[in-house]
């Protein structure tokens, strides 16, 4: 009997805005009740790596190469009628801003039952029980309200309700608590978590934020500037990083307890703009152990075992 | 809800009010209004004695409340041109105008939010490139000569249609075709910026994430958030269309109070062009309140809220 294929598999990934290599040769793999982080500097191509697993990349953006499967079905090959099925179904996602991706003209209950296909009046009752589980008080009356007259975290829940009901394998989560206050955020992390644990949802999270990798992720990708710097199970990683990048980015984690955010602290020097990456390491700039090597030559993605890779030449000095 | 209407209804009122006031004080600016309303060559004693009549010799406070009181009643004053009571001459020419701006609008809408739609949705695609030329000609060609132009084809030309007057049904097309062909590409112009101002919202993409197609996603939710901003702005162009009512309804001689006002004017019956400037600002206040009351009624954040 050969293993079930992961819940999400991208490999090679590239995607092109005119020129510029965006997303560079990305591959990642997400199993069944996984949660995976993909962490990474403001611009470095996380989201149009999920939107390109929804297929739904805005027009500016060429796909240029590699495959997206999803339980085992490449996806980058079927007709837009039949990823249209998929979405929301076989996968589905959640967005940044709760408030903003609700239509404001329609009813909460109106939206989650778009996602079933059914019009609300049948699907009434399946949504209110989903209301009840992404845990709103009052369903019933929730159904009928309008996101307005939500909060944040309320229309944030709605949204993962939405993208739930219809019990997706595969769940794309967009930095979904970036918009929201510290301690809805730490609700809204530990509802997604109960939520895949419960239903055997695989979760690919993006985020700034170091504090929700620890918090939420079994595994991560730190990428930077369209590649994938490091993967590894959060645990190791966070002890050992094994590429510059990602020590830079754990040593500029704020230590003191009542720091409210942990997001990517800055570091040193600017991510080379889209177009301007050169032959070598894209990090180079900003790396304490660059040599010549570096900006001659790609690293390529090694597999340092115990399931780490690093796109590292000196991973084994880092730390 | 309700405090949002009743506080729309309440700025409507003192807006008609002040409508009204500033007709008045318009009348009395020059000193003595007589002189406005009789003809040039008058004698003295012929106004003393008008102006006795219409009691412009009582004092200007007695005169402003007579002034309301016989509005109220519908009373406009006697026009001396047509010898005739204004309200009635005014009554006889609403209903040509109505017919002629629903017509119109119907040209404007039918043709202007398909096509803004058209050009938002394919946006980049020759079509809408097309689209686009389209709209910007029939928004630049001035209505007195798009008018002539379609009188020569579709009158002198082809024999289709008739071209001037009100006489039979098919009468108020090419009228209300050119009329409508400014307005229509006003009504485009607004559709194209809102919808495509809605197309680049998340809503959209969460929409399509969760299964709907691009052509469902619009129908169900960006169309009628387009809509919001397309209502607000459409009361002020049906102001414009009436404003271009004057020249089209001259060009066709179409009986409305667009050519009325125009026949006064130059007949210098100054009662006539008072009730006609009246008539207009008091829809053009109207169809501002239709529109915020259509606005509360689209967006639940009114309709809902306190
Ligand atoms: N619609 C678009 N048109 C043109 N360029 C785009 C578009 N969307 C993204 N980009 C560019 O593609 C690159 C990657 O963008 P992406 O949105 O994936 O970044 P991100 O990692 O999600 O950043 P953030 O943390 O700010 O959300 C950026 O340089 C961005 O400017
Ligand atoms: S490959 Fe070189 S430049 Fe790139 S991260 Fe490693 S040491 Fe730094
Ligand atoms: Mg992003």
């Amino acid at each position: 009997m050969t293993p079930a294929p992961p819940a999400l598999e991208i490999e090679e990934l590239s995607l092109s805005i005119a020129a510029a290599r965006v997303v560079d040769g990305v591959s990642l793999a997400v199993a069944a009740g996984e949660v995976v982080a993909m962490v990474g500097e403001s611009g470095c191509g996380k989201s149009l790596t999920a939107q390109a697993v929804m297929r739904l990349l805005p027009d500016a953006v060429r796909h240029q190469g590699g495959r997206i499967r999803v339980a085992g079905q490449d996806i980058t090959a079927l007709p837009d009628s039949a990823m249209r099925r998929l979405r929301g179904r076989a996968l589905s996602m959640i967005f940044q801003e709760p408030q903003a991706a609700l239509d404001p003209l329609a009813t909460v209950g109106a939206q989650i039952a778009e996602a079933l296909r059914l019009p609300l009046a049948r699907a009434r009752p399946a949504v209110r029980a989903m209301l009840e589980e992404v845990g709103l008080s009052d369903p019933e009356r929730r159904i009928d309200q309008y996101p307005f007259e939500l909060s944040g975290g309320m229309c944030q829940r709605v949204m993962i309700a939405c993208a739930l009901i219809a019990r997706p394998a595969l769940l794309l989560a967009d930095e979904p608590t970036t918009a929201l206050d510290v301690t809805i955020q730490a609700q809204i992390l530990a509802l997604l978590r109960r939520l895949a644990a419960e239903r055997g949802t695989a979760v690919l999270l993006i985020t700034h934020d170091m504090g929700v990798v620890a918090d939420i992720a079994d595994r991560v990708a730190v990428m930077y500037a369209g590649r994938i710097a490091e993967t590894g199970p959060v645990g190791a990683l966070f002890a050992a990083p094994r590429h510059p990048y990602t020590a830079l980015l754990l040593a500029a984690i704020p230590r003191l307890a009542d720091t409210p955010k942990s997001r990517l602290a800055v570091i040193e020097g600017r991510v080379p703009m889209p177009g301007a990456f050169g032959a070598g390491c894209r990090f180079a700039e900003r790396c304490p152990l660059a040599d010549a090597r570096c900006t001659a030559q790609a690293p390529p993605l090694r597999d340092l075992g115990g399931g780490r890779h690093s796109a590292c030449f000196h991973a084994e000095r880092v730390g | 809800m309700p405090r949002h209407i009743a506080g729309r209804v309440g700025q409507a009122l003192v807006a008609a009010f002040g409508v009204l006031s500033i007709v008045f004080v318009v009348l009395h600016l020059s000193g003595d209004p007589t002189l406005l309303l009789v003809p040039p060559d008058a004698s003295a004693a012929q106004i003393a004695e008008l102006r006795h009549a219409l009691g412009f010799d009582r004092p200007l406070l007695a005169q402003y409340l007579a002034y309301l009181g016989q509005l109220a009643h519908f009373d406009l004053g006697q026009s001396l041109v047509q010898r005739a009571p204004v309200a009635v001459i005014l009554a006889a020419r609403i209903p040509y105008t109505v017919e002629l701006a629903l017509a119109a609008l119907a040209v404007a809408i039918g043709l202007g939010l398909p096509a803004g739609i058209a050009m938002a949705v394919w946006r980049g695609r020759p079509a809408a490139r097309l689209l686009a030329v389209v709209v910007l000609a029939g928004q630049s060609l001035p209505t007195f000569w798009s008018g002539i132009l379609l009188i020569l084809l579709f009158g002198v030309t082809l024999g289709w249609l008739p071209t001037s007057g009100a006489d039979s049904a098919s009468s108020v097309i090419l009228p209300a075709v050119a009329l409508g062909l400014v307005t229509m590409a006003g009504f485009a112009r607004m559709m194209r910026i809102a919808m495509l101002d809605e197309l680049g919202r998340d809503y959209v993409a969460a929409a399509r994430a969760r299964g709907l197609s691009r052509g469902a996603a619009i129908l169900r939710h960006v169309l009628r958030n387009a809509a919001i901003p397309v209502v607000t702005i459409a009361a002020l162009e049906i102001g414009n269309l009436l404003a271009g009512a004057v020249i089209v309804e001259t060009v066709f001689a179409w009986p409305g109070i667009g050519q009325l006002a125009m026949q006064s004017i130059a007949a210098r019956d100054f009662l006539v062009v008072q009730a006609v400037v009246l008539f207009v600002s008091l829809v053009y206040i109207g169809m501002n309140l239709l529109a915020d009351l259509a606005y509360a009624w689209i967006d639940p954040r009114i309709r809902r809220g306190p």
